[in-house]
This record gives structure tokens, sequence and C-alpha cells, in this order.
């Protein structure tokens, strides 16, 4: 009996290695993947680099012009005012390299959050398996704080944007899983009935009923996404990625509390940029 | 035989062979609830509808219509039994067949219509054709044929929510025609729409259905609108199916109590009212109308004389040709001084009551719901008509 007591105690109080456990998962990782882990590395820079250089190609007016005539055609003239506006304030601050990396950076985590996001929303409506797997994970990564993982993001793929990006992902792609699969939920099934009725299959059923139903809310997750990229702009300079994040880090760092608003407000300036243009109508 | 169905069985939630057991043991569908939890959706059920023939499936809420219909395409799998639709077996297809089949056999038409929301009237319509891989020419041509046929001619590009519910089905019952299939499967398609909306689609119904070479079953918990549409009607009760038959074995050979308590019920409940013989007013003057207007209104709709609403439409009274053309002789202008009273119907009236109302008027009678309000017209030659029917 005493014996039985005493092992349930030194169970109790012996610390379980869970941090041992994650360290050498990764440290296994590194060590056995390094090659898929470069290629996979190399080919997110090469995206980066090559959406940053089409931005930075045409003169910065140019751009802005660009962005307006889309801002007008999307949402309208207003729209298109507070575009130009706000975009040549940021190129009058002389934010408009670092605006550029940011948006490069941005686009690549969205296209990439919602490359893998949207088709695992999709599963995991169809899939009650897929589903009770993800509904923890997602939980995990929407609460967990983001400065935990960007360690492993680190050793796996060292100081520079392609972490940055990793991270984002990371900490941006459960709206969109979580959003579709609800929109897709939300379908009536009366008009899925319908589907079935006049012979659909099941590429059909999806690509002329789910998704077109679920429209709104995928937009929904995609606004979102957007908006929890952004919100990583200053953690993901920390390590390394380059943009607007890192003069709010400098400016933190010397206490420059001039410069640290003029960078912030470029990632306020993009962030109402893009909210406005891939967001709700209002 | 277009659709013969034999010995069919749906348990929802069960150990299916237990539960058909029991049902073969004669135990009830609520016992069996209570004992193993399982819903009996249909409980043999054998039924066979003709090539060409309006099939009526009728009972009410819960009895097992939609789960009986949706067995004919297997939307719901049957338990067991088989259902044969020109000679194929339904239950033999697999996955990929039964797709093809529905696409060749079936056009189905829903109770809340089942449009899609994000497409217009026309891609409605188009739907069953695209899923068909028919090309985009063809698809339009057959899809406007239809809209044409449900008389929506001019409405293709609007969206299904600008629509009135009686309009939407039109729109459901397009996308099933398009599809131009043997047999029509429909839902209580009318169940959700107005007195006289509906009325006006069954109508249209039949019209279609004597231009085109159509099997349909139909689903109703109206005996009104079984009798009036169908050619052979089957009552359902607990999914059972209790009595098949042509109107009359159905209300003069009642097979058994409850076939009878709800031929009787109906029969009471068919003690017409201002509703059920009530029209739809033609045209209406409004309080900002003028003489002229109003004389322009009646000469083009063939009217002696026509009713005026005020404000939200509420109901004020009404004009006669004689006046109109009397004051407009007298170079006045205003409506006002014209208009008059005459009694009033309520919706629900019954159509004896009427008769008296209506007997030493000339105009017709204005039907006013609670808020005042001009739901119909009731003309006085329709009220004889539907006492001298009674009669007989
Ligand atoms: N998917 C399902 N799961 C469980 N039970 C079901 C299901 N579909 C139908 N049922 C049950 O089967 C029985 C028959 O239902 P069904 O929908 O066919 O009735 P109905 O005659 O069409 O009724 P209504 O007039 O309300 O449409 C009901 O008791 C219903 O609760
Ligand atoms: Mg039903």
């Amino acid at each position: 009996m005493v014996i039985i007591i005493n092992s349930i105690i030194e169970l109790l109080t012996t610390k379980i290695p869970l941090g041992n456990w994650v360290e050498n998962l990764v440290n296994f990782l590194i060590n056995n993947f390094s090659g898929p882990l470069n290629n996979f590395s190399s080919f997110i820079e090469f995206i980066v680099n090559g959406i940053e250089s089409i931005l930075a190609f045409p003169h910065p007016l140019v751009l802005i012009a660009i962005f307006a005539v889309a801002a007008w055609k999307l949402k309208g003239k207003n729209m298109a005012i507070f575009v130009a506006l706000g975009l040549s304030l940021v190129l009058n601050l002389g934010m408009w390299e670092p605006l550029v990396i940011t948006l490069a950076s941005i686009i690549t985590s969205v296209l990439i959050a919602l490359f893998i996001g949207i088709p695992i929303g999709i599963i995991k409506a169809h899939n009650k398996v897929v589903d009770l797997i993800t509904r923890p994970i997602l939980d995990f990564m929407q609460t967990i704080p983001p400065f935990v993982y960007l360690i492993p993001a680190l050793m796996f793929f060292g100081l520079g944007n392609v972490s940055g990006v990793i991270a984002t992902v990371v900490f941006a792609i459960a709206p969109p899983i979580r959003l579709t699969y609800l929109g897709i939920k939300q379908v009536d099934e009366e008009l899925e009935e319908a589907g079935h009725a006049f012979g659909a299959n099941w590429w059909q059923i999806l690509l002329k009923i789910e998704l077109p139903g679920a429209m709104p809310s995928i937009m929904m997750g995609i606004n979102q996404c957007i908006m929890l990229s952004l919100s990583m702009v200053v953690i993901a300079a920390m390590i390394g990625a380059g943009g607007l994040g890192k003069p709010v880090l400098r400016s933190l760092n010397v206490v420059d509390i001039g410069l640290g608003f003029e960078a912030g407000l470029g990632v306020v300036i993009i962030a109402m940029v893009l909210d406005r243009m891939f967001g709700r109508d209002s | 035989m277009k659709i013969k169905a034999k010995n069919l069985y749906k348990i929802f939630n069960g150990n299916d062979q237990e539960e058909i057991e029991l049902l073969k043991d004669g135990m009830s569908k609520d016992d069996i609830l209570g004992k193993t939890g399982a819903t009996v959706g249909i409980n043999n059920a054998s039924f066979e509808v003709e090539e060409g023939e309006i099939f009526v499936i009728m009972g009410l809420s819960g009895s097992g219509k939609s789960t009986l219909l949706r067995c004919i395409n297997r939307l719901v799998e049957p338990t067991s039994g088989s259902v044969e639709v020109d000679g194929t077996d339904v239950m033999d297809l697999n996955k990929e067949e039964l797709r093809e089949f529905r696409k060749e056999k079936f056009g189905m038409v829903f109770q809340h219509f089942a449009l899609f929301p994000y497409r217009t009237v026309l891609e409605n319509a188009e739907f069953g054709l695209e899923i068909e891989g028919v090309d985009k020419e063809t698809r339009k041509e057959k899809a406007m044929t239809a809209l044409k046929q449900v008389g929506l001619e001019g409405y293709e590009d609007q969206m299904p929510d600008q629509l009135s519910g009686g309009m939407q089905q039109r729109v459901g019952l397009a996308r099933a025609l398009a599809v131009d299939t043997d047999i029509l499967l429909m839902d209580e398609p009318f169940s959700a729409l107005d007195p006289l909306i509906k009325k006006d689609m069954q109508d249209k119904l039949l019209e279609l259905y004597e231009h085109i070479d159509k099997t349909i079953v139909f689903i109703t918990h109206d005996l009104d609108e079984a009798l009036k549409l169908g050619d052979r009607i089957a009552i359902m009760k607990d999914g059972e199916i209790v009595q098949v038959g042509n109107h009359e074995e159905i209300l003069t050979n009642a097979e058994n109590d409850y076939v009878a308590e709800f031929v009787q019920d109906v029969n009471r409940s068919r003690v017409l009212t201002a509703e059920d013989i009530m029209d739809k007013p033609e045209a209406v003057l409004y309080k900002q109308d003028g003489l002229r207007t109003a004389l322009h209104k009646m000469r083009r709709n063939e009217l002696g004389s026509i009713f005026v609403l005020g404000e939200n439409r509420e109901y004020r009274g009404i004009v006669t040709i004689e006046d109109v053309v009397e004051s407009i002789n007298k170079d006045k202008e205003n409506l006002d001084d014209i208009i008059k009273e005459v009694p009033l119907a309520e919706p629900d009236e019954s159509v004896n009551d009427l008769f008296s109302k209506i007997a030493d008027i000339d105009t017709p009678l204005p039907v006013l719901d609670k808020n005042n309000k001009l739901k119909g017209v009731i003309v006085k030659t329709h009220v004889v008509a539907n006492l001298a029917s009674e009669k007989v």
C-alpha cells in the first residue's frame, strides 16, 4: 500500500520531460530533413523575392496609381482616393521600400495560407475524422503565443524572410480553414439535395453548390487571414524578416518615438487598404 | 408501368432487420420508437405509377411522403424492398449508374424551392443541363423554353430573391422541365404558397401537363389539391400506404377509419369560404388617382366598377363607371365624392353567408383581411356557380 502511494507521489512529482521531447523532435527533423527543408526554404524565398521585384519594378507613383485604379474598380471612388493618399503618405515618409518588402511577405504568407487552408477546410467539412483531428490543432495554433514557434522556425529556416513567412502562415491559417468549413456546413441541405436529384457528382456539388454558397464566409476568412498576417509584421521582424516591422523594432531599441510612429503608420495604412479592398462591403 | 415499388421499408437510426421484423409482427411506429429508438420512415409500401398519370401521395406531416418519394430516385436509400423505373431495378445501380439514371429520368421540384440564391433565374433553370454537360448554347435555349412554359419570360436575369414565392416555384418547375425527363417528382411544391397563388400554380401545372408527356408523382397534405390534380391518390399513415385509388374510390369507399376520417375532415372544411372562391383584384385605384385614370383603368380591364385603396393599400371603397363618367362630364377632378360603400366580406366567411350579402348589390364584393387590406374580389356569378356545384 505504502509502496503504491509512494510511487504515485513519485510519478506526480517527477517532471514530464515534455520540453526535451519537443527539442529532440526538432533536432531530429533538422538533422534528417535538411534537404527538403532547404528546398522548401528556397522555394518560399523565390516567391517572396519574385513578388517583391514585381512590386519594386515600376516607379512608386505608377504602383500607387495601379492600386488606386484597382480600388476604384473594386470599391468605388472614395476608396480610390483613400488608397492614393494613404500610399503617397507612406512614400513621402520614406517608407516605400520596407512597405514593398512587407507587402511581398504578406502576399506570400496569405497565398500559402489560403492554398493550404481552403482545401483543408473543404476536406474538414466532408470528413468527420479530419474534422476531429484538426479541431484541437486549430485551437492550439490559435492560442499558443507566436513567440513560442519563432525559435523552431528560426532553427528550421534561419534568420530572414522565410522564417517570417512560415511563422505568419502558422499564425494566420486558422481563419481560412475554419470559415471555409463553416461556410460549407451552412449551405442549405435542400440545395445539396437538389444537386443530387439532378445527378451531380462530388465535384459538381462542391464547385456549383457548396463553394458558391460558402463564398461570403470564405471571403471573411481571407480577410481575417490578411489582417492576422499584418499583425505579425513586427513579430516576424524579430526573426529577421525585412519590411515595416524592422524600423518599428529598431525604434523600440533606440527609443525613437518618431521613427516608430512613422513605420507603425505604414502598417496601419496597408492594413486599412487591404481590409477595405478584400473585405466586407460596407 | 412507369414506376413499380414493392415492399419498401425505410428505418432511420435502427438495426434495420430487427425493426422490420417488429413491423411484420404488427408493432406500431410509436411503439418501435419507444422500444428501439428507431424511426419508421416507410412501412411495407408497394405502389405502381402508370405512364403519363399524375400520381398523388397524400398524408399528414411525418407520414413518410417525402421519404417514399425519395426512395424512387434513391435520394433516400430504402432499407429493403425494390423500386423499378422503366424496367430498371433502381436498387441494382451503382453510384455512377445512379447519377446517370437520375439525369436521364427525373426532374424534381422541392417544397422550399431549393433555388440557388447566387444564380440568376436563367442560370437556375440551366442547372440540370449544366450537370449533364450540355453545351452553353443548347443549355440557354432549353432553359429559355422552360422559362417560357412556366410564364417567366423576361425574368431570366433576375435573382431568385427578387421574385415572389409563386414565381420562385415557377423557376423550380422550369429547372425540372428544362432537363426534359419523363418523370417529375414534386414534393409539396405548392404548400408554401398563398391560397390564390397556389390555385394559380395548380392550374398552370395542369395546363402544362396537357402539353407535355410526363409522369408526375406529386406530394401534398391537402385533399383538395390531391383531388384537383391526381389521377390516382395514395394515402399514407405512419409510413404505410393505407389506400390507393381514384377520386371516386377515395371519397366514397374509404377502406379504413383513417381514410374515412381524413376524407370527412376535408369534406367538412370543404364548406367553401370567401378565400376559396375569390379572385385577384385585376386593377385598383390609389388615393392619388384622378377620374381620368379611373376611367382608363376600368376601360382597359373591362370593369363596371373598381376598388379604391388609400394609404398602405388600405381599402376605402368602390367607384362605378357611371359615376365616373358623370363626374367627368361635370368637369370635376376628384374621386372622393363618388366613392361608395358596399358590403364587406372576410376571408373565412362561408359562401352561404356571402350569397345573401351579394344578392342585392350590383358591384363585386371586396374581401378584406383584419388590417383592412384588400385580399380579393368576389364576383356574383362565381358564388352562384359554386353554390350550384355544391348542390350536385
Ligand atoms: N433523415 C432522417 N433521420 C431520421 N428520421 C427521419 C429522417 N427523415 C425523415 N425521418 C422521419 O421519418 C418519418 C417520415 O418523414 P417524412 O419527412 O417522409 O414525412 P412527410 O410525410 O414528408 O412529412 P411532412 O409533411 O412534414 O414533409 C418522420 O417520422 C420523420 O421524423
Ligand atoms: Mg415532406
